[in-house]
């Protein structure tokens, strides 16, 4: 049987220079801390923040996995029937929920909305299928922010934030619109 | 909770790997290899961002940073809320831990919400290390112009509905 190649992502290197910057804020706010305040409480940050990150990482690995399959299972004339160019407002709203339910890193998500533009998705659908994600995303809101913010919160902020990435795609269409418009007067 | 989440992300791996492997299986072998070459790959940056996000969480002045984003701050906290958004730097956990110290802190919940909005929606550092090299540009600015109003909108909605 035969099937599709992976959509091509691009390598990315595990360390550059965004990574040494966040090493070295780390570092000099652990100094801080502890000289501050002392052996004791440096430790029990490093042995909290350690028990998080053996909490993380099974999570992490399973998103990786979902990726992967999703991104060499997913068929291409769906995407451009459902968000092409013709797609209207169904099409934003149809973005928003793929957003909302793919699992993935922004390290991944932006190379899959790029290959739907690509491959004929809208300018309106790649930035709701973006903002939805970054917004609603099933996989960040579970693993990364209901840990550090908790329940309440995280339920309310999801709620509110629901509309968002529909008013960005439409947004985004009249930007494309006034962007094309410009450009094809000059 | 926690538990269940890990058991649904698993749940979807496994389901979505059985149609690989009634598909192909070279397309699960591939797969699986592409998902953990994936999670290795990250994991120095996982690591880098949260052991230790403690510490720059610890060092936060919160009282500042409460008093600035504080619930009386109205829309000249809102702006900084925005504007410090845009500018905190670092990866998934940094914005977070900054974003929970602040609310500790006593920082407004709907400052706290437009803060973490600006930051997981044009936080300046992402747009240059990820965004930019992968997407066409013109299409990041659209998605930034677009963008901007959303973390007021959504400040906005927590005042009027009182909550969180």
């Amino acid at each position: 049987m035969s099937y599709e190649p992976p959509i091509q992502r691009r390598p990315r290197k595990t360390f550059d220079w965004s990574s040494a910057s966040i090493a070295v804020a780390v570092a000099v706010s652990a100094v801080i801390v502890y000289r501050r305040d002392g052996q004791a409480r440096f430790l029990e940050i490093l042995f909290s923040d350690f028990s998080l990150f053996i909490d993380i990482l099974p999570k992490v690995l399973a998103a990786c996995l979902i990726a992967a399959f999703v991104a060499v299972m997913m068929p291409r004339e769906v995407v451009l029937r459902w968000v092409g160019a013709e797609s209207g407002f169904l099409g934003i709203l149809v973005a928003t929920l793929a957003g909302a339910i793919c699992p993935g890193g922004p390290i991944t998500i932006f190379p899959i909305a790029a290959a739907f533009v690509a491959i004929g998705a809208d300018t309106g659908a790649a930035i709701a299928f973006i903002t939805s994600w970054t917004l609603l995303g099933y996989a960040r809101i579970l693993v990364w922010e209901l840990p550090f913010f908790g329940g309440g919160f995280v339920i309310w902020r999801t709620l509110i934030s629901v509309p968002l990435p529909i008013v960005a795609g439409l947004l985004a269409r009249l930007l494309a619109d006034l962007v094309a418009r410009r450009e094809n007067s000059r | 909770m926690i538990f269940l989440v890990d058991g649904l992300l698993w749940v979807i791996a496994l389901v979505l790997g059985v149609l690989a492997a009634v598909r192909s299986p070279v397309l699960l072998r591939d797969s699986v290899k592409e998902g953990v070459v994936d999670c290795v790959r990250l994991i120095p940056r996982i690591m880098l961002g949260v052991i230790g996000s403690g510490y720059i969480a610890a060092i936060l002045p919160e009282q500042v940073v409460g008093h600035w984003l504080g619930a009386d701050s109205g829309v000249v906290g809102l702006l900084i809320a925005v504007f410090g958004g845009a500018f905190t730097p670092g990866g998934p956990v940094i914005g977070f831990s900054v974003g929970a110290a602040a609310l500790k802190g006593g920082a407004g919940t709907p400052q706290v919400i437009a803060y973490t909005i600006a930051w997981a929606l044009f936080a300046v550092q992402r747009l240059f290390i990820w965004e930019i090299p992968v997407m066409p540009e013109r299409l990041v600015w659209i998605r930034v112009g677009a963008s901007l109003l959303l973390p007021f909108l959504a400040a906005g909605t927590a005042m009027l509905i009182g909550r969180p």
